[in-house]
């Protein structure tokens, strides 16, 4: 019965050490990206391996999830007669929340579990000790660049898998069910509002991209120098990764969209 | 160096295609194209009831929307609805003898103020208010009254 409330305080305490070290990490990671922007070419070496190569997964995933939503969403509204808003739903429904939070839960697949695996072999084979060594900073050298490159990213793949969505949606909704090409985009454009929802869908994915990036590259970070440390740390990073999308998800659109 | 190019045509064309993107979202897909910051002049009127009339929803004349619904609030001590309009001053020629009402777009379309001009020489200005002004028709209540009165026509 002891050992199991010493455990219990153990663990608890072991993770608000480890919440401890990661707003650390973050603290350090965002003093680096000052001396990020010192040296573009770091940056861009990341926006290519995070940014271009999650291209083709978001933009696949973007058509087909467009796609479904066109299907699904004209077999329920034309029992209501109201095809005609399938713009509407297909728009609202990508922009404002799949766009971004799947866009994310790919990216955290795509491209954190990649930083993850990453950065724990980089600390695994001693790269990182080996850097430090040379009076290199590895948070500014590695982890800002990556940092950096995550949050810049990720609102462009999620405006990039919305838009690819929404044509889509209306190649199935148009060319294959029959409604009305100028009803699909018309009933779009007045209801979705340009602040309230492209602009908060924006800011959501950006808030996606910096809790993504962030938890990756601090499990990478955190990692056990081991082979079977690393599996576990890029575990950690989608699984954790796909619970604050979700949750966050739920705060910032309560707070986004509470109002009406 | 042959690699690092590519690479950078790569980035390029990424955030290119997202821009593209954006710009797609921001006038093909949500209102900014025909949201034109244009020069308003806003108007008041008091309705006895404005119904289910919302913030941002259109004012039209003849069918044709020229302005918006800005600001809705309840006077406590007329009882009534105040809804403040902001018209693009582009149509700066309306009497002041107009006549606001709400209406509904279709049976059970979104709801609008309609403006139908008097025949008055004096233009309404700036911060005018509309006098004239007629409530939104509750469907329940009209059907209420409607039924009410078949059967008081029945007991004669």
């Amino acid at each position: 019965m002891i050992q199991l409330l010493q455990n219990l305080g153990k663990s608890t305490r072991s993770s608000f050490t480890k919440l401890g070290r990661a707003t650390f990490f973050l603290l350090q990671t965002l003093s680096g990206i000052l001396s990020v922007l010192l040296r573009p070419r770091l940056l861009l070496n990341q926006l290519y391996s995070v940014g271009v190569l999650s291209f083709l997964i978001i933009t696949v995933s973007g058509l087909f999830v467009g796609m479904v939503l066109g299907l699904q969403g004209y077999y329920t509204l034309s029992d209501f007669g109201a095809e005609a808003t399938l713009g509407v739903m297909v728009s609202a429904s990508l922009v404002r929340e799949l766009g971004p939070v799947v866009s994310a839960l790919l990216f955290a697949g795509r491209a954190g579990s990649a930083l993850t695996a990453e950065i724990g072999l980089m600390k695994a084979t001693e790269q990182l000790s080996g850097m430090e060594m040379m009076a290199v900073d590895p948070v500014r050298r590695i982890i800002s660049p990556r940092f950096l490159a995550g949050c810049l990213s990720m609102p462009l793949l999620a405006a990039i898998f919305s838009a690819v969505g929404i044509v889509g949606g209306q190649l199935i909704g148009s060319g294959l069910l029959g409604v009305d090409e100028g009803a699909y985009w018309s009933q779009m454009q007045a209801s979705i509002d340009f602040q309230d929802d492209i602009l908060n869908g924006v800011f959501k994915s950006f808030v996606f991209g910096w809790v993504t990036s962030w938890i990756a590259l601090f499990e990478g970070y955190d990692a056990i120098p081991t082979s079977e440390g690393v599996s576990r740390a890029t575990t950690r990073t989608v699984v954790n990764s796909a619970f604050s999308i979700l949750g966050l998800d739920f705060i910032l659109t309560a707070l986004m969209f509470g109002d009406n | 160096m042959q690699h690092t190019s590519t690479q950078d045509t790569l980035v390029g064309l990424f955030v290119a295609a997202g821009i593209a993107g954006l710009f797609f979202l921001s006038f093909q897909v949500s209102n900014l194209s025909s949201f034109t910051q244009q020069d308003t002049y806003t108007l008041t009127a008091r309705f006895e009831n404005s119904g289910g009339l919302k913030v941002k929803s259109p004012v039209s004349a003849a069918g044709v929307k020229i302005g918006q619904v800005s600001g809705i609030s309840f006077d406590p001590k007329t009882y009534q609805s105040v809804v403040v309009m902001k018209i693009d001053s582009q149509y700066n020629t309306l009497p002041d003898d107009t006549t606001a009402s709400v209406f509904t777009a279709g049976l059970l379309g979104e709801q609008y103020v309609s403006l139908e001009p008097g025949g008055s020489d004096a233009f309404l200005k700036d911060n005018g208010s509309i006098d004239i002004t007629q409530p939104a028709i509750i469907l329940e209540k009209a059907i209420g009254q409607f039924l009410f009165k078949s059967a008081s026509e029945e007991k004669k």
